[in-house]
């Protein structure tokens, strides 16, 4: 129901200038509100795509105009008020404003908290940007390819999606990479086990060295510049370079000082509210219904992000926001495009679908009322549209159908 | 420098200049046209920077990847012209080019 005019001139302080950020100033901005739009971020940079910092950014294939959201007019044009390099320090919810950490104070009408996640430290090494890499922003992303020369000897630290795009673009500079994992496969967190196996086979076949149920005892300075990594299971390597990938968690330090309910995120219903009913979550950040599956879980995707702010948008102009959205993820890898729609639980059949020898193929999960709870699909975009129109619409599938490469997804989803 | 025009779906033209090298998409986001969403960024995993290419243009562009086509099989709104602006990369050959938006994308 849109009300005309409601709030028009509500001003609203976004934290965070990612994809779930800043595309929630853009959309209220399509949305017609008329009010103040203040993007904070603790960057430097004007907002960026992050996905390409993983692939085309390592191989010095794109630059920083070319990942810009948006032209730097873009924000003044649209009257979106961007602070870089600015960090909010606290949120006084009882006056409805924030406090930047150089003093100044920003009230707000309706405060967006889209503050992303941060990569998990491992225990007792520093990153330092010079051997010791992480991989989430622009400036990391620029150290690590300089770091990247073609006689490096890099070690990875998890086998989860920033690993092995890495390793991907490691490859291709010409470094050699080794990945430890504590489990048994890869995408462990996020794959299903034939899709694991697929990528573990595709990366070793580009030389990628793997040491996978596998942890490490101790990191200390090596002979020359590098590090000499000892592993529980015995041995010793050097390495010129270390980077850790081992997932992410949520920057919710803000909602928790100021009170908001969080439980590794900050908690947000189906319309991003958070406990504080002028104070919406959306991103990495908050842990969110997930409808189709009855659960709630904090989502890292760009999709998510993009879902959410659109969200928030028609929350905070008073209309009915969209139907929800079937989560879905991407990963390039070499010449390969993992394209995952969906989330795996209560998960009872696999369907495989084309051939994993020619790199194209899909893995179809169905529940036990033979409903599709997920699709991977490896260089197979019909796979994953159509599986995400058949999770969306959780009508029965035939399994034979799906296999059956004959019956084209088209049908298949009619 | 090659020159683009996109048509809005309210018919206004805009014509900009283009690097070649640089795909219609970023060209669009560049120039602040709006109607191309791009959300994957250029990786031709969403399928948000759908085009209509001008009649005139559609057989003198570089063929579809299998991934391209299988993207817009699914697309809303397509139609035999329909290519994704993010896998057509902009040189002198296509210097003039003419592309609509698509109703779904803002």
């Amino acid at each position: 129901m849109q009300k005309e005019g409601s709030g028009a001139l509500e001003r609203v302080v976004i934290v965070g200038a990612g994809h779930a950020g800043t595309a929630a100033a853009m959309q209220l901005r399509n949305l017609g509100h008329a009010g103040p739009i203040d993007l904070v971020s603790e960057e430097s940079e004007g907002p960026y795509h992050r996905p390409p910092l993983s692939k085309a950014w390592l191989l010095g294939k794109t630059n920083t105009a070319a990942i810009a959201f948006k032209s730097p007019e873009f924000y003044a044009e649209n009257a979106i008020t961007l602070h870089l390099g600015c960090r909010v320090g606290s949120i006084d919810r009882k006056v409805h404003a924030v406090q930047l950490a150089d003093g100044r104070i920003i009230s707000y009408d309706w405060l967006v908290l889209a503050t992303g996640s941060r990569a998990r430290r491992f225990p007792g090494v520093a990153v330092d940007g010079a051997g010791v890499h992480e991989l989430r922003t622009l400036s990391q992303a620029e150290a690590l390819r300089k770091a990247l020369r073609p006689e490096a000897r890099v070690l990875i630290i998890g086998a989860g999606y920033i690993g092995l795009e890495a390793a991907a673009s490691a490859r291709a500079r010409g470094a050699s990479v080794t990945i430890i994992e504590r489990e048994s496969r890869v995408l462990a967190r996020v794959a299903s086990p034939a899709i694991s196996a697929f990528f573990e086979t595709h990366h070793r076949g580009h030389g990628v060295q793997f040491r996978l149920n596998s942890t490490i005892a101790a990191i200390t300075p090596g002979s020359a510049r590098g590090w000499a990594v000892s592993f529980n299971e015995g041995g010793v390597e050097e390495f010129d370079l270390i980077l850790v990938g081992i997932g992410a968690q949520p920057n919710q330090e803000l909602a928790v000082e100021c009170g908001l309910r969080c439980e590794d995120g900050i908690l947000v219903d189906e319309q991003t509210r958070t406990s504080d009913e002028r104070i919406l979550a959306i991103g990495d950040c908050s842990r969110r219904p997930l409808p189709l599956y009855q659960r709630v879980g904090r989502l890292e995707s760009v999709a998510n992000a993009l879902e959410q702010a659109r969200v928030a948008a028609y929350v905070i102009r008073d209309r009915q926001p969209p139907a929800h959205e079937v989560p879905w993820f991407w990963s390039d890898q070499y010449d390969l495009k993992l394209q995952i729609a969906g989330l795996s639980f209560d998960v009872k059949h696999h369907i495989t679908r084309g051939d994993a020898d020619c790199s194209h193929f899909a893995v179809f999960h169905l529940n036990d009322a033979e409903q599709l709870q997920a699709v991977e699909a490896v260089n197979a975009a019909p796979e994953f549209l159509a599986g995400r129109l058949l999770i969306a619409s959780r009508k029965p599938v035939d399994p034979e159908a799906l296999a059956d490469p004959g019956k084209s997804m088209k049908e298949i989803a009619a | 420098m090659p020159r683009v025009t996109y048509i809005a779906v309210t018919g206004d033209r805009k014509t900009v200049d283009a690097q070649a090298g640089e795909s219609v998409m970023l060209t669009a986001i560049k120039n602040n046209v709006s109607g191309i969403d791009a959300d994957c960024g250029g990786a031709c995993a969403c399928a948000t920077c759908h085009v209509y290419v001008d009649s005139s243009w559609v057989h003198r562009l570089p063929p579809m990847s299998d991934m391209e086509k299988g993207m817009l099989d699914f697309a809303p709104g397509i139609k035999p012209n329909s290519r994704l602006s993010c896998q057509i990369e902009v040189n002198g050959d296509l210097d003039g080019l003419i592309v609509e938006l698509p109703r779904t994308q803002r």
